[in-house]
């Protein structure tokens, strides 16, 4: 029983350290890295969702019965596509903020934003 | 050993440290998805994950800087939040279906279809890309306009610079030094990593792979060359006209054989009507699309990388 | 022929025109052009879509030929033919107004690119609202977020910048959450397809895992509808965002996450789990109430009107909120027509605003002191749009207020009725500020005089002014579509 479940309880470990780091993380590339770690763990819960013990590589082969479930990996790979799209948007984001603000600390900008604010 | 990478991540103050962390955590979630099966994911997380989404990390570190400053705020609140979402979801798996069962529901409804008759109905013997063209191909010709929405974002941002005032063959990383050795196995190993991109490419009905691994794969060919050579060469090579025009292209192809599909009387993205039997019709439907989803993922993944290098020489 | 595929059409009209306007990026006219004849086509795909509804109809289009569940369907009821016509319809607005705007306020390189960002989110917004498959609603949901954090990012002020980064932390966050509800849902079923989970979750019985994944749904789509307190990205993204972005997407981004919403609480959960066994509503009455009053007042204290105009923005959409948390087919009611008459205010407002900042730049309230005299049209449009925002009747937003009111007498809770007039009383104010600085105060000596804003700005607000006018006059055949929707939903509907 504790076994059976013992994959999703790693993954639900690996999922919370990316989900700290995006939102305690004051460094922004750190942010965007923090999010490929808590998108990957949640691929790795699907992917744990697809598979049957015993079985195979849902590609067809002689004398093989039983295969794992294809669908979750279809998901995953299309959801692999759309994290690395956020990612190269992202870190493009950042390098126009390090531009625009010389520094890539939240807290640092937050303080210039502000002060731009305050000013009208 | 991938929580305590996870865990490492967040300890470090190093950015190139983290960096390198999660590409280990990359490769090593590959592993993982190996064991449980899923060939042609751990296929697409390794190029990717470990792959592209590294050196687009590492160059965006180029401009910004590597050190990360400590935060001012408690790290309290954020710990809480996570702790709640975390305890949630251990509440919740207690009731879930067991880990491998064959009888989960998942298994058994909508699944047992893709297993036991899309080798007749489609085809061809790698499910996963029958799922992924045919009966969920949808859902891939979105994942490619999610690419190109990638590619026009990155380019509304940064601009491509072909002729930076770098001298040539120099690379682009952080230490600027000719590396003649480097850049003859490059061009040794070049050649083979697009024949093995083709190969891939095509062979995604049979084996692990499909046009989205051949594109990444295509892409790194040249970044390869771009890094051995520098930037200049490589827009030479692979100019910034045609890295639009193709990536565009890419999509048309995708969305145009379902256009073709429509007016030949079927639904969008049916692939029976474009031959004389359904079988062959999807076979070739699939071999289309897929070409344009190697066409595009090549060209934007490209096109990102010449951008964000364009922007760290720049600022250097 | 077409009649059967336009519910395919719809979404792939626009999707496929993305490309062919990033091939034109460099001729600016032609990318703007194509983008608003195909803002044209999908309104007109939209409301033929409507006709065929009309009575109750339910149309299905199997993608591929594959039928759901193993395919991904696409599925047109009454109630998402609503949002249709409002998304598309803002959009036939907005985008004839875009090329004079973004000609002032984006560099000519990045215009076509602007484009693009636009016919893909208006795509994205579409099919995440014509959907019936629970995945393929999160790729649409990434394509139109992707996009979105373009349109911001194309913002004059650096701070745009930073805007879109931190709604594409939060964004991300969100669509990671609607994952892993996806994701359980998936687990437990072995389906993706909307009508199949409507069937079969029922069937399960108490599940806690079931009760996670409801969880996690709701607060990942309550970050993309910017429920209160998950609403921090809103106000920055919008008020950095280009012009015509922030009229487009205030009148449509939030309005498509609430439908969402109401789709997975009465379609796919169903009334009975959501409300009866999760309680969901004692959660959504007290958030909205307390965004209703609180973002009203923060309103308040902004010098910038756009940041005024987002604040408001949440607070409207605390009103949705107590709508649907008041349980009942009137209280429904009320929130979908907020949804669509939220959407013309805002867009009227928004569209002003943009026509303000195409003469005198930044929309500063210090910089709008006599601007009554010098553009009349202009101010005169950002007045009848305030009076919808504050409700005053004979606009459509006295409409659904009303209903709203009516609801929530319905359930004897006077204290949501205090709660609705006292914030209302908060937007005359705010709205009266900008009235008294451009009607009242002279313009300052050393502004410069400006003149009335072009016609192909002030067509398109006029045209959603009025429209608010319209609704608010004829609200019948609009309420009874509404009211039809609500009480279909609240019948135990599937599809």
């Amino acid at each position: 029983m504790v076994f059976s479940l013992f994959n999703y309880w790693v993954v639900i470990v690996l999922m919370m350290a990316g989900f700290y780091t995006v939102i305690a993380s004051g460094n922004l590339v750190k942010k965007i890295v923090g999010l490929n770690i808590f998108q990957t763990s949640v691929f790795i819960m699907y992917i744990s969702v697809g598979k049957v013990i015993g079985g195979t590589a849902p590609i067809v082969a002689a004398n093989t019965e039983l295969y794992s479930n294809p669908l979750p990996h279809v998901l995953i790979l299309t959801a692999i596509v759309v994290g690395v799209a956020t990612t190269a948007l992202g870190l493009s984001l950042i390098m126009r903020i390090r531009q625009a603000y010389g520094t890539v600390e939240e807290s640092e900008i937050l303080d210039i934003s502000t002060r731009e604010d305050e000013a009208g | 050993m991938l929580s305590m990478t996870a865990i490492a991540v967040v300890r470090l103050r190093s950015l190139f440290g983290v960096v390198m962390l999660f590409g280990i955590y990359s490769l090593l979630s590959a592993l993982i998805f190996v064991v449980l099966d899923a060939i042609d994911v751990a296929f697409t997380e390794a190029a990717v994950g470990a792959g592209v989404s590294t050196v687009f990390m590492l160059a965006t570190l180029v401009s910004t800087g590597r050190e990360e400053k400590p935060s001012r705020y408690s790290p309290l609140l954020p710990l809480g939040v996570v702790v709640v979402t975390g305890a949630a979801l251990v509440w919740g798996t207690l009731d879930m279906p067991h880990f491998g069962d064959p009888g989960n529901p998942v298994h058994v409804h909508v699944a047992d279809r893709y297993v036991q008759v899309s080798p007749t109905e489609v085809g061809i013997p790698n499910m996963v890309t029958s799922v992924l063209a045919s009966y969920r191909g949808y859902d891939t010709m979105g994942e490619v306009i999610v690419i190109f929405t990638a590619l026009v974002g990155v380019l509304s941002l940064l601009t491509i610079r072909g002729h930076v005032t770098v001298p040539r063959h120099r690379t682009t990383g952080p230490d600027s030094r000719p590396y003649p050795v480097l850049q003859v196995m490059a061009m040794l190993l070049i050649p083979f990593i697009l024949v093995f991109a083709l190969y891939v490419q095509f062979h995604g009905d049979f084996g692990p792979g499909g046009g989205f691994q051949a594109g990444v794969i295509f892409a790194s060919a040249i970044i390869l060359y771009a890094l051995t050579f520098g930037l200049n060469d490589a827009v030479a090579l692979v100019p910034v006209w045609l890295i639009r025009v193709l990536a565009a292209a890419g999509v048309l192809i995708y969305g145009g054989t379902g256009v073709v599909s429509m007016l030949r009387g079927a639904n969008y993205l049916d692939y029976d009507v474009l031959a004389h039997d359904p079988v062959h019709g999807q076979h070739y439907g699939i071999l289309i699309i897929e070409l344009g989803v190697g066409i595009t993922v090549a060209t934007v993944m490209i096109g990102i990388f010449f951008a964000f290098v364009s922007r760290a020489e720049g600022s250097r | 022929m077409i009649q059967d595929h336009l519910a395919a059409l719809q979404v792939v009209l626009p999707l496929l025109a993305a490309p062919l306007c990033f091939l034109l990026a460099r001729q600016r006219l032609l990318a703007w052009l194509l983008t608003t004849l195909v803002s044209w086509g999908c309104l007109a795909i939209s409301l033929a879509l409507w006709w065929q509804v009309r009575d109750g109809d339910v149309i299905h289009y199997a993608f591929g030929g594959w039928d759901a569940p193993w395919g991904i369907e696409y599925v047109v009821d009454r109630l998402n033919v609503l949002v249709l016509v409002i998304v598309s319809g803002i959009a036939a607005i907005t985008f004839p107004a875009a090329r004079c705007s973004v000609e002032k306020e984006v560099p000519e390189d990045r215009q076509g690119l602007l484009y693009t960002a636009l016919l893909l989110c208006l795509a994205g917004l579409l099919g995440i609202t014509i959907t019936g498959d629970a995945f393929n609603l999160f790729v649409l949901l990434e394509i139109s977020s992707l996009s979105s954090y373009t349109l911001i990012s194309l913002g004059r002020d650096r701070r745009a910048l930073t805007a879109s980064f931190q709604y594409l932390v939060m964004g991300t966050i969100g669509a990671t959450f609607i994952l892993i509800g996806v994701g359980i849902l998936y687990m437990l079923t072995g389906t993706l397809n909307m009508a199949d989970l409507a069937v079969r979750l029922p069937a399960l019985g108490e599940s806690r895992a079931m009760q996670t994944a409801f969880g996690f749904l709701i607060i990942g789509v309550g970050l993309k509808l910017a429920m209160f307190p998950l609403h921090l990205w809103l106000p920055n993204a919008y008020a950095y965002a280009p012009s015509i972005v922030s009229a487009f997407m205030a009148a449509t981004a939030t309005k498509v996450a609430v439908y969402v919403m109401v789709r997975y609480l009465f379609t796919i959960f169903g009334p009975a789990f959501s409300f009866t066994e999760m309680h969901v509503q004692l959660l959504f009455i007290p958030v909205g109430l307390i965004a209703v009053v609180f973002t009203s007042i923060v309103a308040l204290f902004q010098h910038d009107i756009k940041r005024m105009l987002a604040y408001s923005s949440v607070a409207q959409i605390g009103y949705m909120l107590v709508g649907i948390g008041l349980v009942n087919v009137s209280g429904l009611t009320a929130a979908l027509l907020h949804v669509f008459n939220h959407a013309l205010m805002k867009g009227a407002l928004f569209l002003a605003l943009g026509a303000t900042c195409y003469r005198i730049g930044a929309p500063l309230i210090d910089n709008l002191r006599g601007l009554g005299k010098q553009m009349p049209w202009t101010m005169a449009a950002f007045v009848g749009g305030g009076l919808s925002l504050i409700g005053v009747p004979l606009t459509a937003g006295f409409i659904s207020k009303w209903y709203l009111i009516l609801a929530a007498v319905e359930r004897g809770w006077w204290p949501v009725v205090v709660i609705v007039v006292i914030s209302s009383l908060i937007a005359v104010i705010y709205i009266w500020r900008v009235v008294e600085a451009a009607y009242l105060q002279e313009r300052p000596d050393d502004a410069a005089t400006v003149t009335e804003a072009p016609l192909a700005l002030l067509v398109p607000t006029w045209i959603l002014v009025l429209a608010n006018f319209w609704f608010g006059v004829n609200p019948g055949a609009l309420t009874a579509l509404a009211g039809d929707a609500a009480s279909v939903l609240f019948g135990g509907y599937t599809w």
